[in-house]
This record gives structure tokens, sequence and C-alpha cells, in this order.
């Protein structure tokens, strides 16, 4: 048996697919002229997601609008609590670091975000956001995964994109897609873990699960050889998971495609806003948690000069019910704030405030912003991609929006 | 006529290869597909029966019993909640780390007796329930009734499927973790509603948003005393006897009568052979198949036994297409692994870590939709955990540092506004949700049962002395590997790169 299998390699070696790593098969796509140039990709997306789905109606209060406070007698934030954005709207108190983005002006406050025949499933909507189908449409890869389909990330770069927090690929997940994403944790212990690949050319999988498999060796080989560099940052980091994600999605930014690595998108993920009960602590803590991680970030994007090249935006399954329930926390939703920030971004709001007096049968407001919608400005409007690019990557063409500057 | 004559002709074909003696080679794979990787013993056990005896011994031999004993704590008092309320910040420290070490026991001494069991299979149906009826101990905060609800899984685990879906509505375990325990008539909480459908019983898409609402009030008032030891209790006076609707049947709907309106829904049987389909035969269930054993399934009032005899039964099940395409759960690694290499050990906790932090974290599913299972459980990170795991079992000497593999523990929350939202917690693939509540007790313990693991290679590859490299590869791969193995390799050497092979995540 060994035999044979030394026999399947030196036809290998005769064919010339061997590279000296793995990460070769994956540098080998159909069609293998770049859509795109370097440049596109040069900018970053960093994606947060804000998993459990984030209370929008106490992240960004309406004060001014006395349904408000009659929907939520008991978890309603307070007029005089709030951080003021307008003379209606307010930041919760928690999120003074989004107030500075504010008052920098970089900050895009988006309301009214959602989608037609809303699903109230955790698990369904997300599948919906991820991967950018109708309600009705199941799709197996990620909306990311479907546009570097279309529009390929140079092979140059470390990897398409990085799974920082989660333990889903989320948006980077490929089914059908040979994507170059990995997740990484802990950069240390990354590298010292992908020493146990086998840094030679596997044998063609036979099965998809196997393909899988060996896609993800390939896809750790690339990602490891090229984000070795360790950046020394002035910035300092808030203390725990979240705080530990900024941190490692600032190592990795630092690698840019000059230095020989880059990567397309960086995704981070807080959890525990599927606030149901008692969420006034639990939701304040979060946002603190939330708006402390991303200040950091910016600090430390600006002292590696990657701010103005840099887009993070928030994103979740859905937003919560506008009444309170019993237990003083808050049910499934749909339509629901989501904010971009960045060098680049235009200040603002954007969007339609929930009109808490025209509700839907469950109780929740209509939505004014398409949630793809946020996806093609990303890809038309930050990427600078075309119109095909959105339309492969989204399943149709949807108005970009108009929060970021040339 | 012509494909009555075909049908025939397979029909027959499919006769002799029922009736023909396995072999070693189908053997290994049916105990594989069906329990974890076997020992050459019990692939010897097997290889001479037929097909249809081989099933037949499986499936009716399974006993759900389970053969280690049971955590003792499992009868003491439930924590009161006035006595958890009235707490101060360090005693209610001090009863989650307790709580959360039960569960710990409860996780290694599950997993000890996967390792041990004579009838793995008993043990992956459990499993499967536990990851279909899912209930997390992060929400539940009393590890007695989720030991409870595990004993009432795995009483069930084999038997019938409408009773276990009655027995699993009022366990109290569940009642929390799916809010029904606060179900009232004034104010009905449709998660459980929702997930009995979309989950347990029909899937996506089969009911409407106004049967969920119709539902939940049929289950208003199903509780749990907290007073009296967390036992399932019916608050009458909570629940809305009202006029419901749930697809298409009217009445004064009981929480009762609403699952048996599911039960009665043709797609249910359907639902759960196509999840059976899933787990023991291949990612893409065949639909002709999957109605036929369904309708079988179905005929005998949801015996679990006929399902999974109908299924092992299938032509499908053996063919040669579906061989390699299901990747390894951590649990299937572990134990497989663990049992397989007959690992020796005093303690099964690390094992239970292991898995966990590979994405298999027993008790505490990500979500009410449990694990998803298949390609979903390699991601970069995993697929290095599973490595690293791997190839210290190849160092004999530093078993100990296997304790280097679990991520440092998390502080401790201190506040009480640690997020209570189990349905959704940050989880980045390295972090083991709770291992925090271990304590430095639970640590050190993990920590010597960690140095105990050894894996006697040399008494191992005794078994293969003399034979072709071929049988050691047969033994532990379920395909060819994918990385081509050197010719002259010593025999432990040869094992290892095996072991580490990606064809190694497969069976």
């Amino acid at each position: 048996m060994s035999h044979f299998c030394a026999a399947r390699r030196a036809t290998l070696h005769r064919l010339g697919g061997i590279g000296l790593i793995a990460g070769s098969a994956a540098t080998t796509m159909p069609g293998s002229v770049l859509a795109q140039p370097t440049a596109a990709f040069e900018r970053l997306l960093i994606l947060v997601e804000l998993k459990g789905a984030n209370d929008g109606l106490n992240t960004v209060i309406p004060f001014a609008d006395p349904a408000y406070y009659a929907l939520r007698p008991r978890i309603g934030i307070k007029r005089e609590e709030v951080l003021t954005l307008s003379e209606r709207q307010g930041l919760h108190p928690s999120l003074k670091a989004l107030h500075d983005l504010w008052n920098a002006r970089e900050l895009a406050v988006i309301e009214g975000v959602g989608y037609a025949q809303p699903n109230l499933s955790h698990f369904r909507s997300i599948e919906i956001w991820d991967t950018a189908s109708n309600p009705q449409e199941t799709f197996q890869d990620g909306w990311l995964a479907r546009l570097f389909g279309h529009s390929p990330v140079p092979v140059g770069f470390a990897a398409d994109g990085v799974v920082v927090g989660g333990n889903d690929m989320g948006p980077l997940a490929a089914g059908a897609q040979t994507s170059r994403s990995v997740a990484i944790s802990n950069p240390e212990q990354f590298l010292q873990r992908a020493k146990l690949i086998h840094p030679e050319k596997p044998v063609a999988g036979q099965s998809k699960a196997l393909a899988h498999i060996l896609r993800v060796e390939g896809n750790v080989l690339t990602a490891a050889q090229k984000l070795n560099a360790r950046h020394n940052f002035q910035t300092s980091f808030p203390p725990g998971d979240f705080g530990n994600q900024v941190r490692t999605a600032a190592q990795i930014a630092a690698q840019t495609a000059q230095k020989g690595g880059g990567v397309a998108v960086l995704r981070l993920s807080l959890g525990g806003f599927d606030t149901h009960q008692n969420q006034l602590g639990t939701h304040a803590a979060l946002l603190k948690n939330l708006g402390e991680g991303l200040s950091a970030l910016k600090a430390a994007l600006t002292e590696i000069g990657r701010w103005d090249s840099s887009l993070v935006m928030t994103y979740c399954e859905f937003g919560r019910r506008t009444r309170e329930n019993q237990s003083q926390g808050t049910d499934h939703g749909t339509a629901n704030v989501q904010f971009a920030m960045g060098g680049r971004v235009k200040s603002g709001i954007y969007g339609q405030m929930p009109n808490l007096t025209q509700l839907d049968g469950s109780g929740n407001p209509a939505h004014h912003i398409e949630f793809r919608q946020l996806y093609a400005t990303v890809i038309e409007r930050w990427w600078g991609l075309g119109t095909d690019a959105s339309r492969a990557a989204l399943g149709g063409r949807f108005q970009p929006m108009d929060w970021l500057r040339a | 006529m012509f494909s009555r004559l075909l049908f025939l002709i397979v029909l027959v074909g499919c006769a002799a290869a029922n009736a023909a003696p396995l072999g070693e080679v189908d053997a290994r794979f049916l105990l594989t597909r069906t329990g974890f990787s076997p020992t050459e013993a019990e692939v010897l056990r097997l290889a001479s029966m037929d097909r249809t005896q081989a099933v037949a011994q499986l499936v009716d031999a399974a006993t759900t019993h389970a053969k280690k004993p049971v955590p003792a704590w499992l009868n003491e008092p439930l924590i009161k909640p006035a006595a958890l309320r009235n707490a101060s910040v360090d005693e209610r420290r001090d009863y989650l780390q307790l709580d959360g070490r039960r569960n710990f026991d409860t996780k290694a001494w599950w997993i000890d007796q996967m390792i041990a069991t004579p009838t793995p299979l008993a043990e992956r149906m459990t499993l499967f329930w536990h990851n279909h009826f899912t209930s997390s101990g992060q929400k539940v905060r009393a590890a007695q009734l989720m030991l409870r609800q595990h004993l009432t899984l795995r009483q069930h685990a084999m038997g019938n499927f409408g009773q276990m879906l009655h027995a699993l509505a009022r366990d109290p375990a569940m009642l929390i973790y799916l809010d029904g325990a606060g179900n009232r008539k004034q104010s009905p909480n449709e998660n459980f509603a929702r997930e009995v459908m979309e989950l347990f019983t029909l899937g996506e898409g089969k009911y409407s948003e106004r049967d969920v609402k119709e539902a939940a009030r049929a289950f208003t008032g199903w509780s749990v005393d907290r007073e009296n030891e967390g036992v399932f209790l019916f608050r009458g006076a909570q629940h809305d006897d009202g006029v419901k609707t749930v697809l298409g049947q009217t009445g004064n709907l009981t929480g009762e009568q609403v699952l048996d309106i599911l039960l009665a829904q043709p797609g249910c049987a359907e639902f759960i052979v196509a999840k059976l389909w899933r787990e023991f035969v291949s990612p893409e269930p065949d639909p002709a198949e999957v109605k036929r054993i369904a309708a079988q399934f179905r005929e005998s009032r949801y015996d679990i036994k006929v399902a999974l005899r109908a299924l092992f039964n299938s032509p499908k099940f053996f063919a040669a297409e579906n061989r390699g395409t299901l990747i390894k759960s951590p649990v299937d690694l572990v134990v497989g692994t663990a049992r397989q290499l007959q690992l020796s050990y005093t303690d099964a906790l690390p094992f239970a870590l292991v898995a966990a932090g590979l994405g298999q974290n027993l008790l505490a599913p990500p979500n009410v939709k449990g694990w998803p299972g298949g390609e979903a459980w390699i991601n970069s990170t995993t697929l290095l955990g599973r490595k690293q795991f791997l190839e210290r079992l190849f160092r004999i000497d530093e078993m100990r540092d296997v304790a280097m593999m679990m991520p440092a523990a998390p502080a401790m929350p201190t506040a009480p506004a640690m997020p209570t939202a189990p349905a959704m917690r940050p989880n980045d693939g390295g972090a083991i949700q709770g291992i925090g509540q271990l304590g430095p007790e639970g640590r050190e313990r993990f920590r010597q049962a960690a140095a105990s693991i050894r894996f006697d290679a040399p008494k191992w590859l005794d078994q293969y002395a003399g034979k072709p490299y071929s049988a050691v590869r047969r033994a532990v791969l379920p395909i060819e590997p994918a990385h081509p193995i050197k010719a002259d390799a010593d025999q432990f050497t040869l094992l290892k790169s095996l072991v580490l092979d990606p064809a190694y995540q497969l069976k």
C-alpha cells in the first residue's frame, strides 16, 4: 500500500503540481486572473457580531418619543442619562467610547436595518444575515465567501478573512466556494500548532469532508507563513475575551499586504445579547465592553496608520421586541440599529428611527434599510468593486448607502 | 416490466450481501459508525456474522443502563431560590462553582461510560438525543436537574420517540432552558413552543407563527417547583384553557395534545429519520430511503430500534461512496481514540475537557439547535487542537502537558452582571464555557488526571507484529491517507503519521 502512495506522489511531482507547502493548493484558483487590483482589499473590513441580538432600542434611545417610555416603563433608559446624538436620539450611557467617535465625526448610526418577512429564530435569522439570502431561500456560502469567489482576494494575502471571535465562520463560511479564511484566537498558539500540519501537498480529497479538511490545512499553512510578525502596540487593550479579540485583530491588521501579509476581513464577536430577562445590568455591561473594545481598536489602528483604511461595522440577527416583557427583558424583534465607524466614515444618523406607534402583529416595527444595503455599501463604496460583484455576493442589486467618504 | 426485473435483481443482490459474513473491513465500519472506533477484539467478534445478524445484535443488545455509578450528589437537595437571591457575592460564586464542578463530574462520568460501555450504540444514541433535546447547564444552573435530564434521555434513547418527547417536554431542565417554567397565561413565552416544532419534531417552515403562538398558550402553566426539588409542576391558575388552533386542529388544547398533534404530522418521522441519517450514514440523506424508513418508524409508533435497524440495513449504509464521508465529532475523536488505542487513565475528566475545547462541551451545547456538526466541526482552530491532542499521545512523557492544551481559565465573573443569556454566548472556539467554575480544586483534579493518561504504543503495535502496513492503516483510517506514508518508516512513526493524517478525522 505504501508503494501505491509513493507512486501517486511521484505522479504529482511529474505533473508539477506539488508546491513546497500545501498552501499552494489554495492559491491555484480557477481562472487565476485577478478581477481586482490588490488595492481594493488593502482596505480592511472589520465586522463585529453582537451575538444573541442586541437591543437597538436601548442602544440608540429615542428619548423624545413618549411611546418609547410607554413600551418600556421599567427598562427604558432615562432621558437625562443618554449621551445625546440629536434632539431626539442618544446613546446608552455605557457607550461613552462610541460617543467620542461621534464627536470625532467618525460614527454612522444606521437605524431600522432588517428585512421583509422577518424570521425570529436566532439560527435562521443569523444564517440569513451571514449568507445574504431572502428568508425563503437557503444558501450554503457566506456573502463574503461568495464575493471572494467572484472577486478573489490577491493570492499574496495571508488569508481572505480571519475569524478572531466566534466559533463559526459566519459570513466567511464556505460551502461551495474555496474560501481562504481561518480562525485565529491566539496568534502564538496558532503558529505553534500549525507545525503539526504536514507541509507537503496532499493527495486530492475524495469526499467533500476530506476536501474541507485539506482546505483548512492549506489555509492554516498559508496564514502561518504570512502572519508571523508581532507588532508592539502602545495601545492598551481592555481585559477579557473581547479585549483579547481586539488585540489579535490589531496584530493581524499590522501585517499589511506590503509587508507580505494582509487580510481583507476580520470578524470579531461579542456574545450574551439575548437579554430575555433582567436586562438592564447585563446590557449595560455588554455595551461598556463593546465600547471599550472598539475604542482600543481605533487607537491601535491609528497607531499603525490603518484607521483611514479600516471600516468597522456591527451586525446581528435582529433587534429586540419594542415592549419589555414580564421578566424585565426583551424578546426577539426585527428591525435594529447598526453602527459603522472608521476614518472614512461620514458621521450621521442614517435610515429611519423605528416608528413605535406602527407595530406589526408581533409588536415589531418595520425596517427601512434592507440589511444587504450595508453589504452593497461595503462592496461598491468601500472596496470599489462593481455592481457585478455586488450581485454575485448578494444575489441581486441593493442600493448602497452614502455614509462613506471617497 | 424491465424496471421490475431490475428491482428483483437489486433485491437479490442485497439479500446476498446481507447473508455473507461481514468480514473485518465491514465489521469495523459498522462498529465505527454505530459506536466509536473499535478494538481488534470487537471487530473479530462481529466479522463472522452476516449484516442482518450483526445489526440485530448491535441494536438489540444495546443497553442504556449506565455501567458506571452515577455521581453521588444526584439526590442532594437543590438550593432554594430564596437562598440564592439572598446570597452574598461570595456565596453566589461558591454555589456557581460547585454547580459547575458537578456538571464537569457528569461530563467526565459520561465520557468514562462511553469509553467503558460494551454497547457504544446506546451511548451514541444518548448523545444524539442530547443534541436533539438540548439543554445547557450554563442556563439551568442546577447540576442535579441536568443529570436527571441526562438519565431521562438515557432511559428513552433506544425506546419510543413519542414517549421521549412527552418526557422531555415536562423535564425540569428543559422547562428552565427554554423558558417554559415562566410561560404564563397572561404573558405566554413562545420559546419552547417554537423549538418543539422547529427543532424537536417538524423542522423549519412546517408550521406558522400563529401555530407557535397558539401552542405556547397550550403549554402555559407547565412549570418547575423550585421549592420542592425542582420537580415538574402544573400550575392550573397559569394555564390558558381557552380554544386554540394548532396545525389545523382546534379545541381547548392541552400541552400533551399539542405534542400528540405534532407526533401525528407525517413530516415528523421523516424529520427524525433524516437527522439519524446525517448522524449515521452521510451528510446528504437519500430522500427515497428516508421516506421508506420513516414509514416503518411511523408504522411502529416511533419505536427507535425499528428506525435504527432499517437505517443500518439500508444498502446505502454500507455503500462505498458513503465511507469516509462523515467527520468525527470531538467526542467521537476522543472516545474513539481512547477505546481503539486502549489508553489507560484514572479519571476521564481530561477527555471531557479536550472534547469541550474542540467544540463539543457536553451539557453545554452552543444553543438550542445543538452542535451543527459535519464540516462545522473543523475550522483552523479545532483542526489544530485535534492534532495537538493526538500528537501528545505519542510523546508519552509529555502527557502531563495535556493540561497546556487548555486555554487559561478565564477569571470567574465576580459580579452578578455576568450575561445570563445562554442561548448565545461568546465562544471563541478555544475557550471552554464554564471552565472557570472548575475552581482550583477542579483544576488540580484535571492536572493529575491528565498526567495519568498513557498510550502503550509498543503493546498496541504488538497486535500487528508481522502484519503488513495495510493492517495498521485499515485499523485507524477509513480511507487511504491524504499524505503519503514513508514506506521505510518504523511502525511507531507510521502509526503516528496515520493518526495525524487528515483521514483520521473521518469515519
